[in-house]
């Protein structure tokens, strides 16, 4: 199996497996219990705090743990709207669903949205959101890294646009980002930040949220009043010191990490684009983005087949469209930066684990793949004769 | 031999209509019957008896600690019931003794329990119905249902409304067995017993009609199997896991017993390189009838299926039809032939299928697909482009790959 779907899911690091799993055995005590396995129990959730605030250059007490990088966006979107003057907002048109689908909540309670459309590039242009703001601007929210095109998003001069006084509360989707690319809140000035487990080989079902102090924020739903009263409910202690230990082994090995992916990428695209024939990059090479993601376009061919030949390879990527049978198109992502019916992209995510073997034997596996799918693809467009 | 299980008063009685009609082959369609109704009941430790032309489900006594225990039973069998085919409805009853007082205090439990479920509606109405199969029994029906609807009167205060009433108390005294009493009528599906029209293979794709189509024709009593054709890379893994989805639920009603799956991609590469024009959809479907046929042979099926449907698309004509047939050996039915689109999709959601088949995994890749499909193709045509390669020989191949894999209900 050459697996190279990353930006999905991440394979759990034998570390965090079992520190998950220890925790879940031997610190079953609630957090919030006053007896001493309680306290045990509340120091194991402190230090994961910790360790998740090291990644993102946050201070501990700013930061809470969540049930997913969905449900954080989600507080940093609809928690952060609803005590908000405004009743507009601001987003990327190639936000992740959790962010958009959210936002698209509120349109339907009576908000404005405004969708900012990227350039060509995949890049949502700091002055295209300052242009969208006004007075009544609730809440803007920008992805650090985009998933599916990997372009890494100028949140630090998007944040200066907004200025200072009287901005909207700004929200940073970081779920694509996190691990692979270096994050401090302080310098990209947002106010709150998601973050999720699972795609930096943590556990699932575990996210986190950091949200500058003093940022005004709704919790989502009542409850226990645990995480400073944003999310009730008795802390996922084995996963969220599983998101813990991968957030601070994704941060001490940042740098190193990203060199490695960032030589591994450009020499698979290097070899994608002069071995397949008819394959582009989806975006421009030179645009800033995150280590991990490689994004090819291919005309004129459907990207389930190809994917699904892939897989038949043993190598595991995803799409971003699909046969043009069906209604299912490419994604608001593609369609954003232009991309029509007719071309497959496909999604190349790596890791600190992908080997320079396993990328070469993908390259020949997506050259075979090309191949076959081109084959019945070109009995497909020669046909006009109706007469038969 | 004699039963000396000791059962609970609470039963299910389950009517079937059109099994009367069929005089002759009454016996053999009740038996049928009876063991579709055993073989579905597998497992619950019911017993399942058939006095007089009756089915009647009852509950050991040793099977449940309390009564509510077996109504819950009741309950579970009763959903696995209302999908039997050749069953028309189904009550859960209560026995007891053939004198008035008895049925009378009978029926007015049952009547005091749907009251309880009326909470709320003003002046609830109800009537009783009497059927009487033994005649020798010294009240009429209509004397019966006056005696026992007053009693629920004095004590209920409500309202009688025999043409409109808001329940229904039943009373069936059948021959040599205790009456029996109830409030609720499930309607089942009708139909004819499955295995008594013999066996059939349906033509399954991952779409909305087949399974529809399959569930009509095992209504008519046959037995089935499925046959998908699967097409690895322009299809993926989890289309063909969708199909075996809809082979299971098409079990729930006994409707489905394998699936198998046709590896088709090197033969529709083929069929697809030897026309330069629009018949390719014409050519996988003779193909695929002629792998069907085979695989017939081996299920000892007399018939295929199809989810076809006249002009829903393009290629779906009569004189396309009319060529696709003629590569079959075996009869072709199409149930859905005549159905509107909206029709189709009703009974989809009503069975159960239609959110299975609504899962956008594609069926069918598009690459495949001509950009003008043949309206109305010419059989010489289709022929001659068929002449480019042995297809009786092709078809042997690919049957000789197929999987079975058992559908568990």
């Amino acid at each position: 199996m050459i697996y190279l779907d990353h930006a999905a899911s991440t394979p759990p690091l034998e570390a965090v497996l079992r520190a998950v799993d220890a925790t879940a055995r031997e610190m079953f005590a609630n957090p919030s219990s006053a007896h001493s396995e309680g306290a045990r129990a509340a120091r194991a959730l402190e230090t994961a705090r910790t360790q998740v605030a090291a990644l993102l250059g946050a201070e501990a007490r700013d930061c809470i743990f969540t049930g997913s990088g969905t449900e954080a966006d989600a507080l940093g979107v609809l928690g952060a709207a609803r005590r908000a003057r405004g009743r507009h907002l601001v987003v990327g048109a190639i936000e992740h669903p959790a962010v958009l689908g959210n936002a698209e909540l509120l349109e339907k309670s009576g908000y404005r949205l405004t969708r900012v459309a990227p350039n060509g590039a995949g890049i949502i242009e700091p002055d295209a959101i300052a242009q969208a703001v006004t007075e009544d601007t609730a809440l803007v929210a920008v992805m650090l890294v985009n998933n599916e095109l990997g372009t890494l998003q100028p949140i630090t001069a998007i944040a200066q646009k907004l200025g200072n006084n009287r901005r909207p509360h700004f929200h940073v989707d970081a779920v694509a980002a996190a691990g692979h690319v270096p994050i401090a809140v302080r310098t990209l000035g947002c106010d709150s930040l998601a973050i999720s487990g699972h795609k930096l080989h943590g556990p699932r079902g575990v996210g986190a949220l950091w949200s500058r102090a003093g940022a005004a924020m709704d919790a989502l739903y009542a409850g226990g009043g645990q995480e400073k009263g944003l999310r009730s409910g008795t802390e996922n202690l084995p996963a969220v010191v599983g998101l813990g230990l991968a957030c601070e082994l994704a941060h001490k090995r940042l740098h190193e990490h990203r060199n490695a992916l960032l030589s591994l990428r450009d020499v698979f695209e290097d070899a994608v684009l002069t071995r397949v024939p008819g394959t582009r990059p989806t975006v421009p090479r030179e645009t800033p983005r995150g280590p991990h993601i490689a994004s090819i376009a291919i005309d004129g061919l459907p990207a389930e087949p190809l994917l699904h030949a892939l897989d038949a390879r043993g190598v595991q990527v995803a799409s971003g469209s699909a046969c043009a049978s069906k209604k299912k198109g490419p994604s608001h992502v593609l369609k954003a930066i232009g991309i029509g019916d007719d071309t497959a992209v496909l999604r190349f995510s790596l890791s600190h684990q992908t080997t320079a073997a396993e990328l070469e034997q993908a390259v020949t596996s997506l050259a075979e793949a090309v191949a076959e799918i081109s084959q019945v693809a070109h009995l497909s467009r020669h046909r006009k004769n109706r007469h038969v | 031999m004699s039963d000396r299980t000791v059962y609970l008063p609470r039963v299910i009685l389950c009517r079937f209509g059109e099994l009367f009609l069929k005089q002759g082959n009454r016996s053999r369609f009740l038996g049928k019957l009876e063991s579709n109704v055993n073989k579905i009941l597998a497992g619950t430790g019911l017993k399942v008896a058939s006095p007089h032309g009756r089915i009647i489900i009852k509950v050991p006594e040793s099977l449940c600690a309390t009564p509510e225990q077996a109504e819950t039973l009741l309950l579970e069998a009763g959903e696995r019931l209302s999908r039997v085919f050749g069953l028309v409805s189904l009550s859960i009853a209560t026995r007891t003794e053939p004198t008035i007082e008895a049925m009378g205090a009978t029926a007015l439990l049952e009547a005091q329990k749907v009251l309880q479920r009326y909470s709320g509606k003003q002046d609830p109405s109800f009537k009783v119905d009497c059927r009487r199969g033994d005649k020798n029994y010294p009240m009429t029906s209509y004397e019966i249902a006056a005696e026992v609807g007053h009693r629920i009167i004095e004590a209920l205060k409500l309202r009688v409304d025999v043409h409109n009433p808001d329940f229904t108390i039943g009373i069936e005294i059948g021959k040599g067995t205790p009456p029996l009493v109830f409030a609720d009528t499930r309607a089942c599906p009708g139909g004819l017993p499955i295995g008594t029209a013999g066996r059939g293979l349906l033509l399954l794709s991952g779409g909305i009609d087949s399974p529809v189509a399959g569930w009509l024709a095992a209504k008519r009593g046959l037995a089935l199997d499925g046959i998908y054709f699967h097409s690895p890379p322009f299809v993926g893994e989890k289309t063909r896991d969708k199909i075996l989805e809809l082979a299971r639920i098409l079990g729930r009603s006994q409707a489905m017993d394998n699936v198998f799956v046709v590896p088709f991609t090197e033969i529709q590469k083929k069929l697809r390189e030897s026309t330069k024009g629009d018949l390719s959809v014409i050519l996988y479907r003779r193909m695929m009838m002629r792998i069907a046929d085979r695989i017939a042979d081996r299920t000892k099926a007399g018939v295929l299926i199809t989810g076809e449907n006249l002009s829903q698309v393009a290629s779906q004509t009569v004189e396309n039809m009319s060529i696709i047939d003629q590569a079959a050996r075996h009869l072709v039915i199409r149930p859905l032939v005549t159905f509107d689109k909206m029709e189709t999709v009703a009974l989809a959601r009503r069975l159960g299928t239609y959110e299975t088949s609504t899962l956008p995994y594609d069926d069918c890749c598009s690459l495949f697909m001509p950009n003008n499909p043949a309206i109305a193709a010419r059989i010489e045509n289709v022929l001659a482009c068929e002449a480019k390669l042995d297809v009786e020989a092709e078809a042997d191949a690919v049957a000789a790959m197929v999987e079975q894999i058992p559908v568990g209900a």
